[in-house]
């Protein structure tokens, strides 16, 4: 009996060795099997990636949509434009969100996938080709979940003039372009959070009617001239203003410059 | 036009909130113990505070703020308080974060205990408040105290309750709020329903499904126009929370345990799911504010805090949308849809304030005193009343001009409109059937999660992808990876067990030779015992 425990214990313990080693034997063989196959779907996918690339740099003229084919596409859908950028508003996280504007109109970028370097990048006029979902946020419409590749090719808007379509239906067919508003009447300044720091809402009228304006605290960054200009406007002053038109329940430029006259 | 918080803030700080969360999430929670209570308050020491305060972009929110911080410096000259103003939780979280690391805390800071829970995670830095409550001089109803605060138990039990993080408070509740669905009863009717006594979520989605009916123009029948989004909801982390609540189905356990990702949700997701395909169902972050839609008559449920009943009805004192589109209804508040109406369960919420610890125990008790002022009527009943929020303390909402507040409901549209005055008695009336999710370091991140379960299935219906098992159950392995909830951050900081899977081949061959060895030990040793007896 005594043998016989003695067998059993020791052939136990051996036992149990023998499935610690034979696991680790055996991970070593998966990892070294693992790390053939991934090898070969590296190459795979390499040689694979080339071939998309190049089929995509052939379709590429065909897959781009005009801005007329953007303006007419349905929300929620998927949308490839070729834009060039005009502001950044903020990055955070590898997201960034942008004005961007061709010759036939704009494109609101929100919140893109966007490294820090690649941001770093895109100043004013560079173009970049956007593929991404239209979207509308309170009437804004935009794209988002979007990524983008920078192409040659340079764009900077001049601000068009859109006084005249104050209060008319027809402006927001110029929504997120650069435009400018002039001779204007400042009505009121307030702070977001009734002290400076975050957004200046600025209420201007012309002919009696007001509209609303905002200095889009992001949007301006790190430009303190500009926002101790707008904090100073008193009410009465005429002024020219120029900014992007973005939309909120409505028109609400965000202002980017304002000459007093 | 009054501009709400812009969606920018919310989307981009929540980032920042669970990037903060990821880098402070390895750190094990430690007892901030580092202040002692000074036997007398020294009121000939010049003391600055910090003060970082929340407002719901409500200009009368800050002129309150202004005008405690001034009744409280007339009675401690000494003690100068300077506010910071924010519109937005998330903000303050990652500000505190940031200064955490440089030793800048503020004094008081109005906050989340989820939040408190990730401050923990630095040293001494949230002062635990027990031994303050209990202060004889200068503790809740102190005999050394300038102004007339509410003992502990003045204050509303279950508020207090949701500061005690482990086992200190480490926090006051400074306001109350919950979640309020307002309705536009008058389409509701329109539609030939009647409102239930409790409203429930097969309700919503049967009137939502009615009202997508269409006009042979193309407009919907019930407003003429364009647009109809029947039930959007605001806080997307807040459905999905409330109605596992709701379930009685998993979300999260106090030892950090993440048991959201479940196959309830998935049914809950699916639901959602089904009404979207129909475009009976939106989000806040996908569409806009729900008030807005609500007030357009685009919306007939628009869910969202009883702290933004300003914002809601035709005849709401803040409206964001041009007065042309605002159309004219009878609007009504009730309790958020429930799936068992026997046992409602709606989420308690709003701001709590907290107090961080710094080298001088005279600022640490300037501080404590100024926090505790906030609780004292003239404060709670001022600021309640900016909102549909509650006073934290039976003190306040006894007192008679807070009763006088609440009769006087309906009698102008600005102080007293009815559905503000509404949304804080629904809190009032259902104190007991509110509840709050645990807390616990990373407990910020499956809230997040939460919500991004149904942004996405949301927003992919609309973008018409087929939201079935596999693709709940890619969300969830997405979801995971996104807020770092697959690397066991919510178990980190609590302690949680972790589940290490199955017991390995080798170990159990060991333990059943063990096993044997025993009974064979056993077996030979009552063999030995008969033969001795035999050969007796």
């Amino acid at each position: 009996m005594k043998k016989t425990l003695a067998v059993v214990l020791t052939m136990g313990l051996a036992l149990a060795f023998v499935g610690c080693g034979k696991q680790a034997a055996e991970v070593a063989e998966t990892a070294t099997e693992a790390a053939s196959v991934v090898e070969e779907a590296a190459t795979t996918a390499e040689s694979v990636a080339e071939a998309v690339a190049e089929v995509a740099e052939e379709a590429k003229a065909e897959g781009v949509m005009t801005y007329a084919e953007y303006a007419a596409a349905e929300l929620d859908s998927e949308v490839v434009v070729e834009t060039y950028v005009q502001a950044k508003q903020s990055w955070w996280e590898d997201k960034a969100t942008f004005y961007t504007q061709d010759e036939d109109g704009a494109y609101f970028i929100y919140e893109m996938a966007c490294s820090q370097e690649d941001y770093d990048k895109l100043v004013p006029g560079t173009k970049i080709k956007v593929s991404g979902v239209k979207s509308e946020w309170s009437g804004e419409v935009e794209i988002v979940d979007a990524t983008f590749e920078i192409e040659d090719g340079n764009f900077v808007a001049t601000a068009k003039d859109a006084t005249d379509l104050l209060g008319k239906d027809e402006l927001i067919d110029m929504q997120n372009q650069l435009v400018s508003f002039s001779d204007m009447t400042v009505e009121a300044v307030s702070f977001k959070n009734e002290q400076p720091g975050d957004d200046i809402y600025l209420t201007l009228s012309k002919d009696g009617a007001s509209y609303e304006f905002c200095l889009e605290y992001y949007l301006n960054g790190s430009d303190e001239e500009f926002y101790n200009l707008v904090s100073g406007l008193e009410a009465g002053q005429t002024v020219d203003v120029e900014g992007f038109l973005y939309w909120y329940e409505g028109a609400n430029p965000h202002i980017t410059k304002v000459t007093v006259k | 036009m009054m501009m709400r918080l812009k969606r920018k803030f919310i989307v981009g700080l929540s980032c920042i909130a669970v990037s903060a969360l990821a880098l402070t999430g390895c750190h094990g929670a430690k007892d901030s113990s580092g202040f002692e209570i000074p036997q007398e308050f020294d009121e000939s020491q010049k003391i600055e505070l910090t003060f970082w305060a929340k407002n719901d972009t409500n200009v009368t929110q800050t002129a309150i703020y202004n005008k405690a911080i001034e009744d409280f410096e007339k009675l401690y000259p000494n003690i100068t308080v300077n506010m910071r103003l924010y519109t937005d939780y998330g903000k303050i979280y990652n500000d505190v974060i940031t200064n955490i690391s440089t030793g800048t805390t503020p004094n008081v800071c109005i906050t989340y205990p989820d939040h408190i829970a990730t401050y923990l995670t630095g040293n001494n830095t949230v002062v635990p408040l027990d031994d303050l409550f209990a202060d004889e001089k200068y503790g809740l109803g102190g005999s050394s105290l300038k102004f007339d605060s509410p003992t502990v138990d003045e204050i509303v039990p279950e508020f207090l309750g949701e500061c005690v993080i482990g086992e200190n408070h480490y926090a006051l509740p400074y306001m109350r709020s919950t979640e309020a669905c307002y309705i536009n009863k008058t389409y509701v009717e329109e539609l030939g329903y009647k409102l239930p006594e409790t409203l429930t979520w097969d309700f919503i989605w049967e009137v939502s499904e009615a009202a997508m009916e269409k006009k042979a123009d193309g407009t919907f029948k019930i407003n003429g126009q364009n647009v109809m989004i029947p039930f959007i909801y605001k806080s997307t982390d807040n459905m999905m929370i409330t109605s596992l609540k709701q379930l009685g189905a998993g979300y999260s356990d106090s030892d950090g345990n993440i048991l959201l990702f479940n196959d309830d949700t998935k049914e809950v997701l699916k639901t959602i799911a089904a009404h979207t395909k129909n475009g009976e169902f939106s989000t806040f972050k996908i569409s806009g504010y729900p008030a807005n839609f609500l007030n357009a008559g685009q919306c007939i449920f628009a869910i969202d805090s009883t702290a933004g009943a300003t914002w809601m009805g035709s005849n709401a004192p803040l409206i964001d949308i041009a007065e042309e589109k605002l159309v004219n209804f009878e609007t009504e508040v009730m309790t958020i849809p429930q799936y068992d109406t026997g046992h409602p369960a709606m989420i308690s919420q709003g701001p709590s304030v907290c107090i961080f610890n710094k080298k001088d125990s005279q600022e640490v008790l300037a501080s404590w005193l100024f926090a505790q002022y906030l609780l004292t009527n003239d404060v709670q009943i001022a600021y309640s009343e900016t909102e549909g929020y509650l006073p934290v303390t039976r003190k306040a909402q006894q007192a008679p001009e807070y009763q006088e507040y609440l009769s006087l409901a309906g009698t102008d549209n600005d102080v007293h409109y009815d559905v503000k005055i509404k949304a804080a008695k629904l809190l009032m009336d259902n104190t007991e059937n509110t509840f709050v999710t645990a807390v616990f370091n990373g407990s910020t991140s499956v809230r997040d999660a939460a919500g991004q379960l149904v942004e996405n299935v949301t927003k992919s219906v609309k973008r018409k992808k087929t939201v079935d098992d596999a693709f709940i159950d890619q969300l969830y392995e997405d979801v995971k990876a996104l807020y770092h909830l697959d690397q066991g951050a919510g178990r980190a900081g609590a302690g949680g067990k972790a589940d290490l899977g199955k017991l390995p081949a080798p170990s159990v061959v060991l333990l059943t030779v063990l096993v044997l060895a025993w009974i064979l030990i056993g077996a030979y040793a009552l063999k030995e015992r008969l033969s001795r007896k035999e050969n007796e």
